[in-house]
């Protein structure tokens, strides 16, 4: 099987109040493609950041993140836009739809993005799929936590991305919702093929999938495959 | 996948970054508006007067003729001698010649004397236009018989009837219509000498031409013929550098009321760009805290895969628009709001004012609005660049990098290279216009830095053992998303501005009210001739009027200035003695002391000296001799009418002209002039209305020649002056003022989505109605005093920095004012603040939040 995502001796650090604090200290590990991949671990143990650079929306301070084929350090701000654009999907903790936008053109901002033409049929089944046909109009302010996930699922398969990355996807939404969405984000990925790296505190949810990477302090503590 | 499938797009799709500015506007258009609201009555003003400009243009060349009357006047101080009448009166095809001066007229209807512009006209002027008069016809018929036309206000003032007479020195004159207007007479000029038309023949029968009296002499030609105007003159230039006189043609006039206007209009256009500077601010803050609320979108975009140029980009469409529909807004008002200039400035035009939508005007506005509005919003949006996708995971500050970004830098370079050359757009001048800037600049980092060091204070002024409610309204002053800088650099600017004007108005006021106060002279009685002198005096002792100066005048013209002629400096590029220098007449006087409104400032003043003496130690005022220039030690000849008097500048004077007194740029000791033709001029002062009007009867009965400034009615036409003149500045000051408001409205406005969030956790936590009451009233309070306190502050020093450096002025404005400003800006910023807290007590926590946050 192919590796969409490969990362080596991956370490982020920040500064603060003049000391050097270590975030992420020598990972690595790699993603075959069409596989689905839980990192969890306390708070505070770089799960986040680990995503973020994974996704292509922070530089590492050394290290080697490749997606897709592509180096992702030797990119600049706009490439690393396009990357995600072509080739990443998100989902959020707090949804993050655009709340001036529509529920629909929600959907289709990735599609547009890409300069793509003809984008509403694709939206609307895409609305479909996720059970908001007819609230496509309606803005995230008019809808509950599970529909605006629902939606922000439908935004993250809609450019068909190679890999998806979902940072505590239940972690705003009440048990029942939850089942639901997770139901859902695993069915759609299947349909899809896509890739799936779920950060989450869940461990429910991370038993769905079929590794699970555990971190702490910033390092991997164990890497399992789960199914 | 085969990696060289990766392609990366350069294109930025325009039509998509407007269609995500249209979505993301939809929710926020009114406040989007707010924000550009702040522009309009700038934009406003400024198009209003550029609108009055061009209309004023185009009305200046229509009617330049009617103003002038004729096709070429020539104007001196002197009749012509008989060899340049003889040669003048080659000149055009009719003629006209008229003969002004300044006389007393005496109403003997009700006994009212008052002094008056008199105008003897001999011809058929004006032959363009005409002198209005009700009835029409008097306008035309008084030349014909013993008869005058007279001006309308005063008529009022002395209940005068057509058909009553009018006393000019001998002579009583039948009054046959009260006029109008005549061309080039102002409303402002009439109400300091209101004019008396009579005809040319009977002015030597008022008596009123003798030695003394100074007399205008004006000649009209009119050609019959299209002529070249600029040739004829070009041929008799010599004559008229001889005999003294100076001209006017449609072409000089039109540039004189052009450059005049001109002047004018920029002066205001720049009171109108102060107005949109504030407006800008007002924009910028806005922007600033639109941007800061949009972090989060634009996060997400940035990880759906926008770039970060496309992220900006949306957001400066959207204030393009928004800007475009403020300046279009603005535009329509000053299109508006141009129909009310005529009407306010009717008193200073000549002539009729034309209202016509100039579409340059509206073009320039736009232009203005378009580009200042982006130029301001763009330092806040180009922010919009450095924020990262990760804020879309947890938030980051973006606005650290700000001051280290260098298009930070490049935008305040271009505002400050676009406010300067704006300013030199409407001065003229580089200088005037850098200081200008630099002096917008001070009051902006002034304001600035002492909104830090306020807040700074107000840290350690709270006390744990104050009320949680009084602490939490202090603290909102400092606290992370307040307003306290924008707010007092909006409000302080607008506060600083109104402030300064009122300041200035009322010590220029207060300067001259107090010139005419205590024992200072009320009563100028002059044009008194030798002769008459001592019996004058004797008449006003008889009436227990004090002596309180006589003055001696003689008329003298400057001959050489170090032997040096006015032909040796036309011809002699190296000397830079000002022609004016020479070709002017100078009234002088002669006495062995300085008055009190005189200070030696160099040299040494000798009072006493005599014709022995081969060079006359003279004294000039300072600001004269700078301008000509003579310095101490030069040595003058002076022309004493026909008699050649060398002198050397042996002092220099300091001469406050503000005094309504007599006062000299050149001062002879005694000992030389008294023996020179001479006339006279004797100070008195009043106790009374009635004593004065008694006086001035006798006097006007007595002595028909001599004429009487009385200051009491020199102060109310000086008091009605400067009104006309207040009117305008506050009539200009009111775009400040409502800029003002509006920014202050939209910068609380916008601190409501910054607080609602706390107020409805509050709320959620139990506070109450009055709680929530009170912090928001002291937060308000407190940043509304601050604002106006720091902006009057300002104008404090400002106005004493102009009223010694400028003006020349004690420092003692009226405070009232102020107080006033100050409670109006007070009063409305806790008005919009409780206005703006009235959601969160009426609608449930969660409505408000669902409806403000998202």
């Amino acid at each position: 099987m192919n590796t969409i995502l490969d990362i080596k001796n991956l370490v982020k650090t920040f500064k603060s109040g003049g000391k050097t604090l270590t975030v992420l200290n020598d990972v690595s590990f790699s993603v075959p493609e069409g596989s689905t991949l839980s990192i969890v671990g306390p708070s505070g143990s770089g799960k986040t950041t680990l995503l973020g650079l994974c996704a292509g929306l922070d530089h590492a301070s050394s290290g080697f993140v490749e997606l897709n084929y592509v180096n992702l350090g030797k990119l600049n701000e706009d490439k690393l836009a396009q990357i995600r654009n072509k080739f990443v999907g998100f989902i959020f903790q707090n949804f993050q739809l655009l709340p001036t936008l529509t529920a629909l053109e929600n959907v289709m901002v990735p599609l547009e993005l890409r300069g793509e033409r003809n984008i509403r049929p694709r939206a609307l089944e895409l609305m479909d799929k996720v059970g908001l046909a007819d609230r496509g109009h309606h803005y995230p302010s008019q809808l509950s936590g599970g529909e605006q996930q629902r939606v922000a699922l439908a935004r993250a398969f809609s450019n068909q991305p190679v890999i998806l990355f979902a940072d505590e996807p239940t972690g705003n939404l009440d048990a029942e919702t939850s089942e639901k969405i997770e139901t859902l984000l695993f069915d759609l990925n299947k349909e899809a093929g896509t890739t799936l790296v779920i950060v989450t505190h869940n461990a429910d949810l991370a038993a769905r999938t079929q590794r699970i990477i555990r971190l702490k302090g910033g390092s991997i503590v164990s890497d399992e495959q789960v199914n | 996948m085969d990696r060289k499938r990766i392609k990366f797009k350069k294109r930025l799709g325009f039509l998509w970054l407007c269609k995500m500015a249209w979505r993301d506007s939809r929710k926020n258009r009114s406040r989007l508006f707010l924000f550009i609201s702040s522009i309009i009555f700038g934009i406003a003003a400024i198009v209003a007067i550029y609108s009055f400009r061009h209309n004023l243009q185009k009305d200046v060349d229509e009617q330049a003729a009617t103003l002038i009357g004729a096709d070429l006047v020539v104007r001196g101080n002197d009749s012509m001698s008989a060899g340049s009448k003889m040669i003048f009166d080659t000149i055009g095809d009719r003629r006209s010649t008229e003969r002004t001066f300044a006389s007393m007229a005496y109403f003997p209807k009700d006994s009212g004397t008052r002094l008056v512009q008199v105008r003897a006209l001999g011809g058929d002027f004006p032959y363009y236009g005409s002198i209005e008069t009700t009835p029409v016809k008097a306008g035309y018929s008084f030349r014909n018989g013993r008869e005058a036309v007279v001006d309308k206000t005063l008529m009022l003032q002395f209940n005068a009837k057509v058909g009553d007479s009018i006393k000019l020195g001998e002579v009583s004159f039948l009054i046959t219509g009260s006029l109008d207007k005549a061309p080039g007479q102002t409303g402002l000029t009439s109400s300091v000498a209101p004019v008396v038309f009579i005809p040319l023949q009977y002015l030597e029968q008022t008596g009123l031409t003798k030695t003394g009296s100074r007399i205008n002499y004006n000649y009209y030609y009119k050609y019959d013929k299209p002529v070249d105007i600029k040739a004829v003159v070009d041929k008799i230039q010599p004559l008229l550098g001889r005999e003294g006189m100076n001209y006017d043609t449609i072409e000089t006039e039109k540039d004189n009321i052009g450059r005049f206007f001109a002047d004018l209009t920029r002066f205001l256009a720049l009171v109108g760009f102060i107005a949109l500077l504030l407006g800008c601010v007002g924009v910028a803050s806005s922007i600033h805290v639109y941007v800061q609320e949009k972090i989060s979108s634009i996060a997400i975009m940035r990880c759906l895969g926008a770039r970060a140029s496309q992220a900006f980009l949306i957001y400066l469409v959207q204030i393009t628009a928004i800007g475009l529909i403020g300046s279009l807004t603005g535009a329509a008002l000053g299109v508006f709001i141009q129909r009310v200039l005529p009407i306010v400035f009717k008193d200073f035009l000549p002539f009729e004012i034309t209202v016509s939508i100039s579409w340059p005007a509206i073009g320039q506005g736009l232009a203005l609005g378009l580009i200042i509005s982006l130029l301001f919003a763009l330092l806040p949006l180009i922010a919009t660049r450095k924020i990262s996708p990760l804020n879309a995971l947890r938030i980051s500050d973006a606005s650290n990098s700000f001051i280290r970004d260098p298009y930070a830098w490049l935008v305040y370079a271009l505002i400050v290279l676009f406010v300067t050359g704006f300013t030199y757009l409407q001065l003229g001048y580089w200088m005037p216009s850098i200081f200008f800037t630099t002096g917008i600049i001070v009051a902006f980092l002034i304001l600035t830095a002492i909104a830090f060091i306020l807040m700074w204070v107000i840290r350690f002024v709270i006390r744990s053992s104050w009320s949680y409610l009084w602490r939490q309204g202090f603290a909102n002053l400092y606290r992370p998303n307040n307003q306290t800088i924008i707010l007092i650099v909006a409000i302080g600017l607008g506060a600083n501005f109104i402030c300064t004007l009122s300041f200035i108005q009322d010590m220029i006021i207060k300067r001259i009210t107090l010139s005419a106060s205590g024992n200072q002279p009320n009563m100028v009685v002059y044009d008194i001739q030798a002769q008459q002198e001592k019996s004058l005096v004797s008449f006003t002792q008889q009436r227990n009027l004090p002596i309180i100066q006589r003055v001696p005048i003689v008329t003298i013209r400057l001959q050489e200035i170090n032997g040096k002629t006015s032909r040796d400096v036309k011809n002699d590029t190296t000397l830079h003695y000002s022609r004016w220098a020479y070709n002017s007449e100078y009234r002088v006087t002669y006495r062995d002391y300085l008055t009190e409104s005189e200070k030696l400032t160099s040299g040494k003043w000798i009072g006493k000296s005599d014709t022995a003496n081969k060079y006359i130690p003279v004294s000039l005022e300072e600001r004269f001799a700078k301008s000509v220039p003579i310095k101490l030690g030069d040595s003058l000849l002076f022309n004493v009418q026909g008699m050649m008097v060398p002198a050397v500048v042996k002092s220099l004077r300091d001469v406050d002209w503000n005094r309504i007194q007599t006062n000299f740029r050149v001062l002879f000791p005694t000992g030389v002039l008294e023996d020179a033709p001479q006339f006279h001029v004797l100070l008195t002062r009043v106790p009374s209305k009635e004593a004065s009007a008694s006086y001035q009867q006798a006097v006007v009965r007595n002595f028909p020649n001599v004429s009487i400034i009385d200051l009491q009615l020199v102060l109310a036409v000086l008091d009605d002056v400067l009104s006309r003149i207040r009117y305008v500045i506050h009539f200009m000051a009111g775009f400040s003022i409502i800029t003002g408001i509006i920014v202050l409205i939209s910068s609380v406005r916008i601190s409501k989505y910054r607080r609602i969030e706390e107020a409805v956790l509050l709320r959620t936590l139990g506070a109450s109605r009055r709680q929530i009451l009170t912090i928001a009233t002291l937060e308000y309070f407190f940043l509304g005093a601050l604002s106006a306190l720091t902006g009057i502050l300002i104008a404090i020093a400002g106005s004493w920095f102009l009223a010694k450096y400028q003006f020349k002025l004690p420092f003692d404005p009226d405070f009232l004012p102020a107080v006033i400003i100050f409670l109006i800006i007070v009063i409305i910023t806790v008005a919009i603040g409780l206005f703006n807290s009235r959601e969160v007590l009426n609608k449930p926590p969660l409505e408000v939040l669902r409806a403000e946050v998202e």
